[in-house]
């Protein structure tokens, strides 16, 4: 089945893939943000494997900032030809469509990005679904509603809006930097919650769920540590993790390959 | 699904349910029933807790039953019920837990109030399993003489997680005002302020109890509206003694700090309600031991005036438990005050001191077990050894210069100093033991050798050994 959202010129395309797969695996690792950071992209990957993941899913920004936009590519379209779920975010899109807005540091940071891409990367991400509904699970990079505004779930109220859009028992985004849980409380409204890292937390499918899964390439809570999240479908929980990797590399690669200094500190310091 | 379809069918006693045999059911209350199950080989009694829902009731009691569900499974230890399964609650909603045997507080109250010993005792004991449910970082939120068991060995048991608070889970409660308030009786100033993540609340539940084990009364009675919920805010209860006059001031002294109704001015710990209970010599009185009135009209009108500004909502709850409110022993050897470790020791246990504002230090000296020669004065029963060694740490901490209230001087005379240390840390949920290591060259002191690695190696928290450093060419 394939849903089509009317967005102004735009025709957004929301893939369904429920049956696609039999044997359904039991832990997905969720990893979103990676922001052309191999390093951080490496340690997430190693430790998933390492956990128990048996599935992955791409929620957007796989490039941008980092040094590796290429090599972050080949990696996740080996993953996606082997049954991954991959979707778009914004600074996919920016590589084959000039965004509306952007400040400086970022233009400078997309055209060098575009120049070391090859044809065939920038085919792959523009050939991404904005938003996949697999089951009870629905990915997408920023909120449901409109995955092709990049809205930041930043708020209950946008959390409502999402899972609403997404109408599944399980919505998983990244694109807003930070790890975080949204769910519908006693009295109806949407409450958030800052998950402590390496706890599983049940999420059971009678309420809905919404986890920002956290960047794995360019965490912003003063942590440099990659994050990423893995839901594990049989006995719905999921679980926020913290992976340290070489920040230090991922930062000097950044300088080496002439991009703003201020990606390079960010990197080093998670900010 | 109806109440009597639920119970006629699904959950009727003599079915199975994913290998349980559903037995005799043993309670039905607003939030749902109770049957005692079997059919799993679990070593202990069990019972399925099943929520009410469906058309007609209010949601309250399956929002407990999956607020408990998801606390429970990761408490442990032996102050909670064991976690045994749970169903899927879109298909059959259930709890299987350990039956606890034993009897209720709420039981015990039914015979009338307790002596002041007994209310120390049973009162120690819950604030045992408050201190252990804390350090799990969670909150219980509902306490009451209901939902604490006493077992045969004078354990406690705290039972029903349907309103609890754990940090590592969304809160599904939070904003909730309907009903996830508690009972009324024993719930904090911040509870009814919407407040659902300050332990200390725990902390104000408890003095409720230990209120109403002394006294038989409550301390704001039973409010049934909002008005008189709110009153706790500002109104002080009036004094346990003017209720009991057998009461002793250093048991209301206790209660009454449990009960302020600012979080900060409460204890900051259940560790320490447990400590003060169990060691009335040591609780430092203040006016609270002797007051013997409410306050007057003007004083409650300021209590009104500054609760107005919703005060009691702390801003500063601490986030956890673990480091909020340390209890640090140290070990002091009285038998050596010359010793050149004391120094030393002196100045280890004021850096860790300086580490945290709450703390409660505890100085212990172990000294060998005797004949009691001297009686002194009218306490016969204290040896002079023993007052003597009392002097010398009073001797040995002043320096430290703490308030009466953050100390406590124990002399214990035992042949067994390393077990005699071991087993009143324990007791007294001592978060971090603080002594000496011998030097290689005292022979003299060579029992403090085995101490030292003894208490290291047994110890139930951390242990900080502190050594004089050695001089070059030593």
């Amino acid at each position: 089945m394939r849903t089509r959202w009317k967005a102004g010129a735009d025709t957004v395309q929301c893939s369904s893939t429920g049956t696609r797969h039999r044997s359904r695996p039991l832990i997905i690792a969720l990893l979103s943000d990676i922001h052309g950071n191999l390093e951080a992209l490496e340690a997430c990957l190693r430790h998933a494997t390492n956990t128990g993941a048996e599935r992955y899913a791409f929620l957007g920004d796989l490039v941008g900032y980092g040094a590796d936009p290429q090599s972050v590519v080949d990696i996740v379209a080996s993953y996606a030809a082997r049954g991954a779920v991959v979707v778009k975010g914004n600074h996919d899109e920016a590589m084959v469509k000039t965004p509306r807005y952007m400040n400086e540091s970022v233009r400078a940071v997309i055209d060098w990005t575009r120049g070391a891409l090859s044809s065939d990367a920038k085919a792959f991400l523009a050939g991404m679904p904005l938003c996949v509904r697999e089951e009870q699970m629905c990915f997408v990079h920023a909120s449901a509603a409109a995955p092709e505004r990049w809205d930041y779930v930043d708020s209950p109220a946008a959390a409502q809006r999402s899972v609403e859009a997404a109408s599944t028992a399980y919505t998983f985004s990244g694109h807003v930097h930070d790890q975080e849980l949204y769910t519908r409380g006693a009295v109806g409204k949407m409450i958030v919650f800052r998950p402590a890292r390496g706890r599983p937390i049940p999420i059971g499918r009678h309420r809905p769920w919404l986890a920002l899964v956290g960047s794995v390439g360019q965490p912003r809570d003063n942590n440099p540590a990659a994050a990423y999240a893995q839901f594990d479908t049989k006995e719905e929980k999921i679980t926020f993790r913290r992976v340290p990797y070489d920040h230090f590399a991922a930062a000097q690669k950044i300088r080496a390959a002439g991009l703003p200094e201020s990606i390079a500190y960010r990197v080093e310091k998670g900010i | 699904m109806t109440l009597a379809s639920t119970i006629s069918g699904r959950y009727a006693p003599g079915t199975e349910l994913d290998g349980f045999r559903i037995g005799e059911r043993i309670h039905s209350g607003a939030m749902g029933h109770i049957f005692r199950v079997t059919g799993r080989d679990t070593g202990f009694p069990t019972i399925m807790k099943v929520p009410r829902v469906g058309a007609g009731e209010s949601g309250e009691g399956l929002i407990s039953y999956e607020t408990e569900s998801m606390v429970l499974p990761a408490l442990s230890g032996p102050h909670v019920p064991r976690f045994v399964a749970s169903g899927s609650l879109a298909q059959t909603p259930y709890l299987v837990t350990e039956w606890v045997e034993g009897e209720s507080l709420e039981q015990l109250l039914k015979r009338g109030p307790l002596s002041p010993e007994e209310t120390a005792r049973f009162g120690a004991a819950l604030a045992d399993a408050v201190h252990q449910l804390h350090l799990q970082d969670a909150i219980h939120l509902d306490l009451k003489p209901d939902n604490a068991i006493v077992k045969a060995d004078g354990t406690v048991v705290l039972i029903d997680f349907g309103l609890a608070y754990h940090a590592h889970f969304p809160d599904l409660l939070a904003e909730e005002q309907r009903f996830a308030a508690g009972s009324t009786p024993y719930i904090s100033p911040e509870q009814i302020l919407g407040t659902r993540s300050d332990p200390r609340s725990d902390i104000f539940s408890l003095g409720a109890i230990l209120y109403e084990l002394a006294t038989g009364k409550l301390p704001f009675g039973v409010p049934s509206t909002m008005a008189g919920l709110r009153d706790r805010l500002w109104l002080d209860p009036v004094p346990p003694r003017l209720r009991t006059p057998g009461i002793p001031p250093w048991l209301q002294e206790v209660i009454l700090r449990c009960l302020e109704p600012r979080a900060e001015d409460r204890y900051q710990s259940a560790a320490h309600v447990a400590f003060d209970l169990r060691n009335p010599d040591q609780v430092a009185l203040t006016e609270r031991a002797s007051k013997a009135t409410q306050a007057g009209v003007l004083g409650q009108a300021r209590r009104w005036w500054q609760a107005r500004g919703g005060y009691a909502l702390s801003q500063h709850a601490p986030k956890s438990q673990k480091s909020a409110a340390p209890i640090i022993m140290v070990a002091v050897d009285t038998m050596h005050p010359d010793d050149e470790r004391q120094p030393a020791l002196q100045r280890a246990t004021a850096q860790l001191l300086s580490l945290s504002a709450e703390f409660r230090l505890i100085c212990v000296s172990v000294i060998p077990a005797g004949p009691v020669t001297e009686r002194a004065g009218e306490s016969g029963s204290v040896s002079g050894a023993y007052l003597d060694h009392i002097v010398r740490l009073r001797h040995w901490v002043e320096p430290l210069h703490l308030p009466r209230r953050r100390l406590s001087l124990h002399v214990i005379e035992s042949a067994n100093p390393e077990s005699a240390l071991l087993e009143f840390a324990r007791r007294n949920h001592v978060d971090l033991i603080v002594l000496g290591a011998p030097h290689p060259e005292q022979v003299r002191l060579a029992w403090w050798r085995s101490v030292a690695s003894s208490v290291t190696a047994n110890a139930h928290c951390s242990v900080h050994v502190v050594r004089v450093p050695e001089r070059a060419g030593d």
